[in-house]
C-alpha cells in the first residue's frame, strides 16, 4: 500500500537507528503523545533497538483511556435505555465504568452497536425514526471534525432522534499539565501527527516557548517514528527547542482550515476531567448551545449517578510518563486486558494494553510467560 | 476546580475477576474461550481424550483408529462472499478431521431453525452442503432439525459432527513439535474474516475478496504422502494464526519464532485490516492450514504443497526454538521483534 | 491515537449535499466524507480517519525522508546490509 509500505522499510529503519545511535551522546527522555505511536513502538519493538540511555515514555494520548468515569457511567446509563440505539467506536466497548462496560450491556440485551464512522450513526438515525440514536463522540482533535460533521449533518437533515454524547479531549493542555508537574522527566516530545493534521502546528509554539522542550510533530509508521526520534535527539543535543514537522506529508502549518472552521461552529472549549490525571482546565470540547437539541448530556437525564472509584492502579503515573507498565505490580497479574484495573489497560491503545498485547512483562528486556 | 494530581495514584474501577454472563468474546477462540473451557467444560466433562484439546479425537477402534470431531456454526450473515453457513459447516468439519491425518468419511448435521426463516434460504444452504460433501466424497448420514421461536435463534445454527479413519502408524499431535522444526502455512491469512466483515452491518466496505472456505482433505493427503514425518497440522479458524501458534507453543512447551515478512497476505486483507485497525494474525481462516515438520523435510513439503491448488501460496513462516517456551515471538519488518500473544477477547475495530 | 490510513480516491460524488468519495485501500474500498478536502482529484491520496478525510497527502513531502536517507548514504558511505529484498 502506497504511503504505508515504504514507511516500514527495513533498510531505511536500520539507517535511522544507526543515525540515532550516532547522534546520542547523553541520556534523554522523550515522550510520544499518541496511543497510536505507542502501539507502533511496541508492535515493531522500536524502543528495544534504540541506544541505551534513550528512553521513550508513553503519554496520555489515548482518548479512550482518559475518558472520565462520570462520562462512562453516563454513557452506560443511556445505553441501558430500551428506546436507545447506542453507537460507539469499537475501542470504547470494553472500557469499564463504575459497574459495567458496553459489551456487558449488549450481553444483557441493550442495543449497542459498533460503528466505524460517526456518519454511520447519522444514517442509522435516519433509518430508525422511531428510536433514539445516541453516538458516543470521544476522541482528540483528530476525531472532532468527523464528530462535528455528524452533528451538523443531523441538524441539516432535520433528524430529531439523533444526539451525541460528547467527551472530546485536547492535547496541548495535557502536555502542559505534564510539563508543569514538579517531578516531570520528559525532555522532548514526539507530537501528535493526526491531531496536527487537523489543527496545525501553531498551538505547540507557546509550549516550546514556555517550557523550552523540542516538539517534533511525528507520524505513525516506524520510519516516521524513527525520524521523529532522530530529529528530537538532534535538537536536544544542540540545545534547541523548536516545533518541527516530521509528518509533513499530512501536516500543514495551518492544519485543515475547513475542519477548524467547523470545529468553531459546533464545539466550544470547556474543562475536562481526565481519567487517571484529574481535571485539566480548558482541555475539552462540548457542543455549543446552538446544538443543544443534539446534546445527549442534556437530553437524557442521567445526572444522579454515583461514581465509584478505587485507587489501586498507577495509571496516572503511567499517563504522565513517570512509570512504565511493567513497573506496576499488578501488570499482567490482577490487571490484564480481560480484567483491566485502570485507564491504561482498558483501551487497546493504552500503554499497558499495548505492552501486554506485545508481550512486555514485569522486567523490561526479559520475556516470561504471561498466562 | 481540582488541579491535576501530582504524584498520586490514578482512579480505577473495581476490578471484575470474571464475567458471570456469556460475552461474544467467549466465542472468538482467544483467551476468553480458553477460560470458558477451563472453568466450565473441562471440569465437568474432562477425560484423557477431551483434555488433549486436539482439533479431533482419535480413538482406538478395532484394529485401527477412528477420528471424531464436532463443530457448531453460527456465522452471520448466512450468505457471504465465497460461501454460506452450510458450505462452511461441511468444510470446517472435514478440515478438523483432515488436519489430524484422517480420511473424512461421514458427517452428521443438526439444524436449529428460527421460526420465520425463509425455506428458500434453507434449500440453498442444504444444496450447498451437498455439493461440498460430493466434492470430497463424504456423506451426511444422519441429522436432526429443531425449530425455536422467532427471536430466539438468529435464523440458523448448524452443528456438524464428522468421523474419519486414521491409517495405522500415523499419529499427529499438537504436543509433538520439536526444536528445529519448521512451520509452514498453506496460503494467505485473514481472507475469510475480512470477507465476512465486508458484509457486516456497521463495517461494510467494497471488495472482491471472498471467503477462503475450502476442504483440505486432499491437500493433507498429498502432504502426508510426501512427508510422513509431519508432526502436526492445525487449521487456524477463529482466533487466527496467532491463536493456533500459541496453542502449539503451549502444548508442545516450545518457543516459536515467526518471520513477519514471510507471512503471505493478500493486499485486500492488509488494506481492510489497516483501515479498521485489526491485526491479520488474529483474523479467521477457513481454507488454510499450518503444518509442523522436521527441518530436513521442510523444502520437500513446501514443494508438494505448492503443486496443489490449495497450497499455491504456501510458505515457511517460522521455526520452533528452545528459547521462550510457550511464547510466539515475531521478527518484525523493521528489524525489531514482538511477542504475538493469544487473542484476549473479540478483536474490535479501533479509532486510536 | 488516531488511526489514519492513506487511501486513493477512486470516485467523487455528493450525497445529502455532502462531498463524498470512494476510497481504495489496497483493493478494498470504502465510502468516505471528503467535505474538508474539496480540491481533491481522483487518483490522489488522502488520510482517512473514521470514514472522514483529514487531509490530502503531499507527494513531494512524502519523498522527503527518503531523499534525506539517500543523502546520508552519500555523506557517510554507509553500506546498508540488505538481508532480503524489501517488500
Amino acid at each position: 500500500m502506497r504511503y504505508l509500505d515504504e514507511y516500514r522499510n527495513a533498510d531505511a529503519a536500520q539507517k535511522l537507528v544507526a543515525a540515532i545511535a550516532a547522534a546520542c551522546t547523553r541520556p534523554w527522555v522523550i515522550m510520544e503523545v499518541c496511543g497510536g505511536q505507542t502501539h507502533t513502538i511496541v508492535k515493531y519493538g522500536i524502543d528495544r533497538v534504540l541506544p541505551d540511555g534513550l528512553e521513550l515514555v508513553h503519554g496520555p494520548g489515548c482518548p479512550v483511556c482518559v475518558t472520565s468515569l462520570e462520562t462512562l457511567d453516563r454513557a452506560h446509563a443511556i445505553a441501558a435505555r430500551s428506546d436507545v440505539i447506542f453507537c460507539s467506536f469499537g475501542d470504547m466497548l470494553r472500557v469499564p465504568g463504575s459497574r459495567v462496560d458496553l459489551l456487558q450491556l449488549k450481553s444483557q440485551g441493550c442495543d449497542v452497536r459498533v460503528v466505524y464512522s460517526p456518519l454511520d450513526a447519522v444514517n442509522l438515525a435516519a433509518a430508525n425514526p422511531s428510536r433514539k440514536v445516541v453516538f458516543f463522540a470521544i476522541g482528540f482533535e483528530t476525531t472532532a471534525p468527523a464528530n462535528a460533521m455528524a452533528v451538523w449533518l443531523a441538524m441539516r437533515r432535520g433528524l430529531t432522534n439523533f444526539s451525541a454524547l460528547v467527551s472530546h479531549v485536547l492535547v496541548p493542555p495535557a502536555m502542559s499539565a505534564i510539563l508543569s508537574a514538579t517531578n516531570n522527566r520528559v525532555q522532548g516530545f514526539l507530537g501528535p501527527g493526526h491531531v496536527c493534521t487537523v489543527v496545525g502546528t501553531s498551538e505547540y509554539e507557546p509550549l516550546v516557548a514556555k517550557f523550552r522542550v523540542p516538539i517534533v510533530i511525528t507520524g505513525f509508521e516506524p520510519i516516521d517514528m524513527l525520524e521523529g526520534i532522530l530529529r528530537t535527539v538532534q535538537q536536544l543535543e544542540a540545545g534547541r527547542a523548536e516545533v518541527e514537522n516530521q509528518y509533513s506529508r499530512a501536516v500543514r502549518t495551518e492544519g485543515n482550515p475547513a475542519s477548524r472552521k467547523l470545529l468553531t461552529e459546533v464545539f466550544e472549549v470547556c474543562d475536562r476531567k481526565w481519567r487517571g490525571i484529574g481535571r485539566i482546565p480548558q482541555s475539552g470540547y462540548r457542543l455549543k448551545p446552538e446544538y443543544r437539541d443534539f446534546d445527549a448530556e442534556r437530553l437524557f437525564d442521567v445526572a444522579d449517578l454515583e461514581t465509584e472509584e478505587s485507587t489501586t492502579c498507577i495509571s496516572g503515573e503511567i499517563l504522565r510518563g513517570l512509570k512504565k507498565p511493567h513497573q506496576c505490580p499488578a501488570f499482567g497479574k490482577e490487571c490484564t486486558p480481560l480484567t483491566p484495573l485502570g485507564a491504561t489497560m482498558v483501551s487497546s491503545e493504552g500503554a499497558c494494553a499495548a505492552y501486554h498485547a506485545y508481550g512486555r512483562t514485569l522486567e523490561d528486556g526479559k520475556r516470561t510467560q504471561l498466562v | 476546580m481540582d488541579h491535576p494530581r501530582e504524584g498520586l495514584f490514578g482512579t480505577c474501577p473495581t476490578p471484575k475477576s470474571h464475567y458471570d454472563r456469556i460475552l461474544l468474546g467467549h466465542g472468538s477462540g482467544g483467551q476468553l474461550s480458553a477460560e470458558l473451557l477451563k472453568r466450565v467444560f473441562l471440569p465437568a466433562l474432562g477425560n484423557d481424550v477431551l483434555n488433549a484439546l486436539e482439533d479431533q479425537a482419535t480413538l482406538p477402534f478395532g484394529n485401527g483408529r477412528l477420528a471424531f470431531t464436532t463443530d457448531s456454526f453460527v456465522v452471520k450473515p448466512l450468505f457471504f462472499p465465497g460461501g454460506d453457513i452450510g458450505k462452511l459447516a461441511v468444510h470446517g468439519t472435514i478440515n478438523d478431521l483432515a488436519v489430524g491425518g484422517a480420511k473424512p468419511l461421514y458427517l452428521s448435521a443438526a439444524f436449529i431453525l428460527e421460526e420465520g426463516m425463509l425455506i428458500a434460504d434453507l434449500k440453498r444452504i442444504v444444496q450447498s452442503m451437498r455439493l461440498a460433501c460430493d466434492e470430497v466424497g463424504v456423506k451426511i448420514v444422519t441429522g436432526d432439525t429443531k425449530v425455536v421461536d422467532r427471536g430466539k435463534g438468529d435464523q440458523l445454527f448448524i452443528t456438524t459432527s464428522g468421523i474419519g479413519v486414521v491409517p495405522a502408524g500415523r499419529s499427529l499431535s499438537i504436543r509433538s513439535a520439536r526444536h528445529g522444526d519448521c512451520i509452514l502455512l498453506s496460503g494467505t491469512i485473514g481472507d475469510h474474516g475480512v470477507a465476512i466483515m465486508s458484509v457486516r452491518e456497521g463495517l461494510e466496505f467494497e471488495t472482491v475478496l471472498e471467503s477462503d472456505s475450502a476442504p483440505l482433505a486432499d491437500l493433507t493427503h498429498v502432504m502426508l504422502e510426501s512427508c510422513p514425518s509431519i508432526r502436526c497440522m492445525r487449521d487456524p479458524t477463529r482466533g487466527g494464526l496467532a491463536s493456533a501458534l500459541n496453542e502449539l507453543a503451549s502444548a508442545s512447551r516450545v518457543g516459536i519464532r515467526l518471520l513477519e515478512k514471510r507471512i503471505p497476505i493478500r493486499a485486500e486483507v492488509r488494506g481492510a485490516c489497516e483501515m479498521l485497525g485489526l491485526d491479520p494474525l488474529y483474523v479467521a481462516n477457513e481454507g488454510k492450514l499450518m503444518a509442523v515438520v522436521p527441518e530436513n523435510d521442510a523444502e520437500r513439503l513446501l514443494n508438494a504443497m505448492r503443486c496443489h491448488p490449495l497450497g499455491r501460496n504456501a510458505a515457511i513462516v517460522g521455526t520452533v526454538v528452545t528459547d521462550h517456551p510457550g511464547l510466539v515471538v515475531m521478527d518484525t519488518l523493521v528489524g525489531g521483534e514482538r511477542v504475538v500473544t493469544m487473542l484476549s477477547g473479540e478483536q474490535l475495530p479501533r479509532i486510536c | 491515537m488516531c488511526l489514519g490510513i492513506p487511501g486513493r480516491v477512486l470516485e467523487i460524488y455528493r450525497e445529502h449535499e455532502v462531498l463524498m468519495g470512494k476510497i481504495d485501500f489496497g483493493g478494498v474500498s470504502k465510502r468516505v466524507c471528503l467535505e474538508h478536502v474539496p480540491d481533491t482529484q481522483v487518483g490522489e491520496y488522502v488520510i482517512v480517519h473514521v470514514g472522514f478525510a483529514l487531509q490530502r497527502i503531499d507527494e513531494v513531502e512524502a519523498r522527503r525522508v527518503f531523499a534525506f536517507l539517500e543523502g546520508m548514504d552519500q555523506l557517510e558511505e554507509l553500506e546498508a546490509p540488505s538481508h532480503e529484498v524489501p517488500r
